[in-house]
């Protein structure tokens, strides 16, 4: 195999690993945003919804609560347990949603 | 073996009705051949398990609900009952919410599991066929441990009221025609058992209770534990403040048995008599999760990969919710069982259709009590796949509670309960 072919051999290998956990990594992840942040586009009040929001300020939001930045009860705790590629993947995602 | 068509339909009226409900629930366009999943048990973790099969696959799975009840209580929140801030109604959402992603709904109760033939038989005697088995069932009491309480005569008067509906009712109704004066007790089982920090809670809202209604009577809390099993400086911090003098405390009080006519608690070296008596039996998963071999964790509760959430004595079966055996610092919560829903969806739809299993999955509690009608407290937690030892463990720096109790979380602490009930249900 010569150089280039290997090259594009070792890409396509770590395109596919990565592929299996990327390709839910955003749903996954922002089902766990989704218990307490509704999606149905219906609002109940007190908790915001993250479902259209706009990606990169969801990015900001989240990395705020997590380097202290932004004062909150419990989202500081919870930014805290993930990231940045899961909290990246996560905003791409909830951005890209409609209500259920 | 599977029933053939006729011994189905032949087995009574309640598969009639299982067909028309097959027949409208979204699924009358599902070939034959669609795998076919069937979930039991509605509750936070089933619920959401059955609706995230149906999103996440597309509608390409079958999925069936198996749910004895005609509607859901939510536990969180029922305490508030007992307190007088809340009805049951408030926390009563109805399943046909579920109806528009295409779950099949059957009210029933499970029986017996064939696993060779993957069937599952309903106590009304309809059978049904699975390729992936998914069980939630919450817990069980075991009533074994307290002997007085075998009796359903015994069980109606000194109520657990830990599964909510009928018993917080009846068990608000025993307060309320209690005499001023009168005295609480409850007793908490030795942990594990489900929502750690839900008889706390309970005994701050039965002193609210008596704090503006009757003021002459007070709360013992006789705990089998050595402490406080969560939460702990924020509810001492209300019984030693707001409730003072409402309010004792007394661990390590293992209960032994009690007696129905005097509704005395007998422990180890001591009886406590009390005017309203409240015990939380010990627990283990419920029934049907228990078949098989499938509690195999001290006998008591399930054991489970915690990938897929697939039984460690079973395959294609799955357990959910307060029925396994959790990691180390995973609470048996509901917003626990839902994530464990939604983990186990995204496996099941994988294995089904052929995916990849998410090798990495991120989990979080957040669980709020009421100290009183206006000030809530919580705890939170994120919890990690650590592939090295096949466990879910609590991510450094990840988690911890509310500084003190405040008025600001209540307000999300009533948007939680209402979000991740129409995350389950709608």
């Amino acid at each position: 195999m010569n150089r280039p072919a290997l090259a594009a051999f070792s890409l396509l290998v770590a395109a596919s690993a990565a592929g299996a956990v990327g390709a839910n990594l955003g749903r996954d992840v922002a089902a766990n945003c989704t218990s307490c942040h509704e999606a149905d586009g219906r609002s109940r009040g007190g908790i915001p919804s993250l479902v259209g929001q706009d990606r990169l300020n969801l990015v900001q939001q989240m990395r705020d609560f997590r380097d202290g930045k932004r004062p909150s009860t419990i989202m500081q705790q919870l930014a805290k347990g993930y990231s940045d590629a899961e909290i990246e993947a996560a905003a791409a995602y909830l951005s890209a949603q409609k209500a259920d | 073996m599977h029933q053939s068509r006729r011994e189905f339909l032949r087995s009574g009226s309640a598969s009639a009705v299982a067909l028309a409900l097959g027949g409208s629930g979204g699924c009358a366009s599902m070939p034959a051949t669609a795998p076919k999943v069937v979930v039991v048990g509605g509750g936070f973790a089933g619920a959401t398990a059955a609706k995230y099969v149906r999103k996440w696959g597309d509608g390409k799975i079958a999925v069936t609900l198996v749910e004895r009840g005609s509607a859901f209580v939510s536990c969180p929140l029922s305490n508030l009952v007992l307190g007088g801030s809340r009805q049951i109604a408030d926390l009563t959402v109805a399943y046909d919410g579920l109806d528009k992603w295409g779950v099949r709904r059957i009210t029933d109760e499970a029986m017996t599991i064939d696993p060779a033939a993957r069937t599952i038989r309903l106590s009304s005697g309809t059978t049904l066929p699975y390729d992936r088995l998914i069980l939630a069932p919450g817990i069980d009491f075991i009533w074994d441990a307290i002997p007085a309480l075998a009796s359903r005569e015994a069980q109606e008067k000194i109520l657990h009221a830990w599964k909510a509906g009928a018993q917080t009712i009846a068990l608000r109704r025993q307060l309320e025609a209690m005499p001023d004066g009168g005295v609480f007790v409850m007793h908490i089982p030795k942990a594990p058992y489900r929502c750690p920090p839900g008889p706390y809670e309970r005994a701050c809202q039965v002193a609210l209770y008596f704090s503006t209604r009757k003021p002459k009577s007070k709360v013992i809390i006789l705990d089998a534990n050595e402490d406080v099993q969560s939460k702990k400086e924020l509810f001492t911090a209300a019984w030693n403040g707001r409730y003072k003098g409402y309010v004792e405390y007394r661990p390590n009080s293992g209960l032994v048995d009690v007696e129905v006519t005097t509704l005395t608690a007998k422990l180890d070296f001591d009886d406590v008599k009390a005017d309203v008596l409240n015990i939380i039996p010990p627990q283990h998963a419920g029934g049907v999760a228990r078949a098989l071999g499938m509690a195999n964790a001290n006998g008591r509760f399930c054991q489970v990969d915690f990938l897929t959430y697939e039984s460690t004595a079973e395959r294609n079966i799955h357990v959910l919710g307060d029925a396994i055996q959790p990691a180390e610092l995973m609470p048996k919560s509901g917003h626990m069982a839902n994530q464990h829903g939604k983990v186990c969806a995204a496996a099941v739809v994988a294995l089904l259709t052929g995916g990849e299993v998410n090798p990495a999955p991120v989990i979080a509690n957040t669980c709020y009590s009421y100290i009183d009608d206006k000030e809530v407290v919580h705890v939170a937690s994120v919890h990690r796949y650590d592939p090295a030892t096949k466990t879910m463990r609590v991510v450094a720096g990840s988690g911890g509670l509310s500084a003190a109790a405040n008025v600001q979380e209540t307000v999300y602490a009533e948007a939680w309960a209402k979000n991740i009930w129409a995350d389950m249900l709608t």
